[in-house]
């Protein structure tokens, strides 16, 4: 919407004034216009994105503690060791089970809101409001609320204290990891901030499905509830929800905030490919060859699974695959 | 909206304004908070990094010691946070690189030459400190680090409530079990080892008649005694008479002074605090002796003064480093007693610090000498980490800890292997 209006005023401006000055307008010269929008983009780009994975990957094959500048070359052994002597593999392997259980539940709790906030006559602006604003808190501030006031492990904490009205003893959510509840924390938490964030992507494209869909089912006797949901709403929204599918992935692979600050480095469990590359190129051993291994790694294999999912959802195919 | 269509804003200007203001910004950002005090003042400009210590004033004070120097300019970065490392770490490989900054002494930071040889300033004095503070900044006979503190960690108790339990101060790990258990009610859990138990990794060891790693440099923590250690934690870890996921950590004074329970793992820095808000209700002991060949032990642990040796005022900040943790001995007595209580490296000023000589906090002196072991430089944190996964894997999870151990190896030996070859 703010883009629109913008664009309106910039070609306002430009008309106007190209007609007070025709001799040299901006628009004559398109490789200069191009590399003027670009360039200040573009330096950034290189500065801050390609020459750090450039370096990483040269990193990745040299003896590089304590430096990120070594001399000592020593081939794949960085790889060997972040693959056979480290958590890494692990970590994966944590990563996928997170990532399989709160894409789908993400996907799913935030579609539920999105239809129900849809389904509202009145306040419909409140309580869209208050759905999206935990998107607007911080992931470190959340998991210490989480943390330290609502799963404390004490007597006094939230959960406990309800749990305690019925009798039930004091649960260690996060020091004790059998059972897993600190799943529960991790996921409530990601399913508080994230939810409403994507619950207005789904109210956004529930609201451009044309009305004479639904008119025209109901007049073919589709039945109101499931059935219009499940063979209009939803393949209505299948662009929607490839997207959002998409960026909770990409979201469930940078996770590091909560699960850095409620699990912590001193725990093997629920550590996440961020973490265990923190530990080793940024914690004490600093050893920052073996993090830009595992960067490698993480980085392929994030390629591989981003364009798996593309050939598998469409996603980025024209409007006529749908 | 009328300013964009007022014909008054030539859109050079505009762009010009825009450049400008994205230039600013840049510069600003680069400028970033790298503690630089800009060029006031006379002398050379020094940084210092230490990590944000919790009791009240030494932040204040550290800055007031600074701000007395003379011959440079000191700005000091107190990080707060709990990954000063990291934040240490990074740093040094940049330009913002402090120029002094505390740490504990690791072999891996003088064998990639990253500190600098403090022997010249520290041999006058050498014979005043604590030999064991020296041998551990000690490598090939040159000295890299200055001790300004000594901090030992034991357990601390509420003799009240030991009392009323008919409980007798544990000194064997099978008595701490027992004691947790009699203490434990509905309110108040038995004993406090810290939210995730890596705080008594090392004290693990040495109660088993282990060593981290021996005089020969190899792993000397895998035996038996251990094991027994290890699987006595996990009893008393899923017992359901220790603490656990409190709100503050094992250094915090809070969960023994707020009742949440009657024995607390703890730093001796947390005394004065304990016992302003518990009074004589206080006692303190060493860690359990854990199976035959054990015996009771305190980790001597610190904090130590390094300069930076790939920095750009090697000499100055040497010369600061001399002032203040060599000549100013008001100073080092005061930072070691006047916040959380610590034990002054050097043996005169222990000798001169009242606040130690009577009652607990000498109780806690003696307990540094008496079964105090300190840091071996060569134990770096890579081998700490290695064996924090070990608590981790078999004491809150049901892991074998024979396995962990022998995971744990795996790891120290590549380690060991790179800093020795």
């Amino acid at each position: 919407m703010s883009t629109t209006t913008t664009r309106g005023v910039a070609e306002a401006t430009v008309a106007e004034t190209s007609k007070s000055r025709p001799r040299r307008g901006l628009r004559s010269n398109a490789t200069l216009n191009f590399w003027l929008f670009t360039g200040p983009f573009l330096i950034g780009l290189v500065i801050f994105v390609f020459v750090p994975i450039g370096w990483s990957i040269w990193l990745s094959f040299f003896d590089a503690r304590y430096t990120v500048t070594p001399s000592h070359f020593i081939g794949f052994d960085n790889y060997k060791q972040i693959l056979t002597n480290s958590n890494f593999p692990d970590s994966l392997l944590t990563f996928t089970v997170f990532a399989a259980f709160i894409v789908p539940t993400t996907w799913a709790l935030s579609l539920g809101l999105a239809l129900l906030v849809n389904q509202l006559r009145f306040m419909r602006a409140f309580f869209r409001s208050v759905f999206f604003l935990p998107t607007a808190v911080s992931y470190v501030a959340a998991a210490l609320i989480w943390k330290m006031s609502i799963f404390s492990g004490v007597r006094f904490g939230l959960m406990n204290t309800v749990l305690g009205w019925f009798g039930v003893d004091n649960i260690a959510y996060l020091a004790n990891p059998s059972p897993p509840w600190y799943w529960l924390v991790i996921v409530s938490l990601r399913l508080w901030i994230q939810a409403g964030f994507y619950m207005i992507l789904f109210l956004a494209a529930l609201q451009n499905i044309p009305a004479e869909l639904y008119e025209a089912a109901e007049i073919d006797g589709a039945k109101r509830g499931w059935q219009t949901f499940r063979y209009i709403t939803l393949p209505q929204l299948r662009a929607t929800s490839t997207a959002v599918v998409l960026l909770l992935l990409v979201a469930a692979y940078q996770a590091f905030d909560e699960f850095f600050n409620i699990i912590g480095t001193k725990a093997t469990w629920a550590q996440t490919p961020l973490m265990e590359l923190y530990k080793a190129a940024l914690g004490t051993s600093q050893d920052y060859g073996a993090g830009s291994a595992g960067a490698v790694i993480l980085s392929l294999l994030i390629c591989i699974v981003t364009l798996a999912q593309g050939r598998i959802m469409g996603f980025g195919r024209g409007e006529e695959s749908k | 909206m009328s300013a964009m269509s007022n014909s008054n804003w030539s859109r050079r200007s505009i762009f010009r304004a825009a450049a400008g203001m994205a230039a600013a910004g840049t510069l600003a950002a680069c400028g970033g908070n790298n503690g630089r005090g800009g060029s006031s003042g006379s002398g050379k400009n020094l940084v210092q990094y230490f990590h944000a210590y919790g009791e009240a004033g030494t932040e204040q004070a550290i800055k007031r010691y600074a701000k007395a120097y003379t011959k440079a300019n000191v700005t000091t970065n107190w990080i707060t946070g709990n990954n000063f490392e990291a934040k240490l770490f990074s740093s040094l490989l940049t330009k913002q690189a402090p120029d002094v900054f505390e740490f504990h002494p690791q072999l891996q930071l003088v064998k990639s030459g990253q500190v600098a040889d403090l022997s010249d300033i520290i041999d006058p004095v050498k014979d005043d400190f604590n030999p064991a503070d020296i041998k551990s900044h000690t490598v090939d006979g040159k000295i890299y680090g200055i001790r300004m503190i000594d901090d030992p960690q034991f357990f601390y108790y509420r003799k009240s409530m030991l009392e009323k339990a008919k409980v007798e101060v544990p000194t064997t790990l099978d008595e701490l079990l027992e004691a947790a258990a009699k203490l434990t009610t509905s309110k108040v859990k038995g004993a406090y080892l810290g939210n995730d138990f890596t705080a008594v990794q090392n004290p693990i060891i040495w109660s088993a008649g282990a060593d981290t790693i021996d005089a020969n440099n190899q792993i000397a923590y895998h035996t038996d005694g251990v094991v027994e250690g290890l699987k006595k934690l996990r009893q008393l870890f899923t017992s359901g008479h220790v603490l656990l996921d409190a709100p503050t950590d094992f250094w915090d004074p809070s969960s023994l002074n707020q009742g949440l329970c009657a024995i607390q793992w703890g730093g001796m820095w947390s005394m004065p605090a304990m016992q302003q808000a518990l009074g004589d209700d206080l006692g303190i002991f060493p860690f359990p002796s854990i199976g035959s060949k054990g015996k009771q032990s305190v980790y001597n642990g610190g904090w130590s003064m390094f300069v930076n040796a790939k920095g750009d005022n090697v000499e100055a900040a040497k010369a600061y480093v001399k002032w203040l943790w060599i000549d100013q001995k008001k100073y080092q007595e005061d930072w070691a007693t006047s916040y959380g209580f610590h034990i002054p490296p050097r043996t005169p000023i222990a000798a001169g610090a009242t606040k130690l000589k009577s009652g607990l906090p000498a109780e806690g002196v003696k307990l540094f000498t008496d079964y105090g072991h300190f840091d071996n430089i060569a134990y770096d944190q890579t081998m700490q980490t290695a064996f924090a996964d070990v608590i981790a894997n078999s004491i809150r999870k049901n892991g074998n800890p024979e396995a962990a151990l022998d995971a744990c190896d795996k790891k120290v030996n590549v380690e060991l292997k790179k800093l020795f070859g």
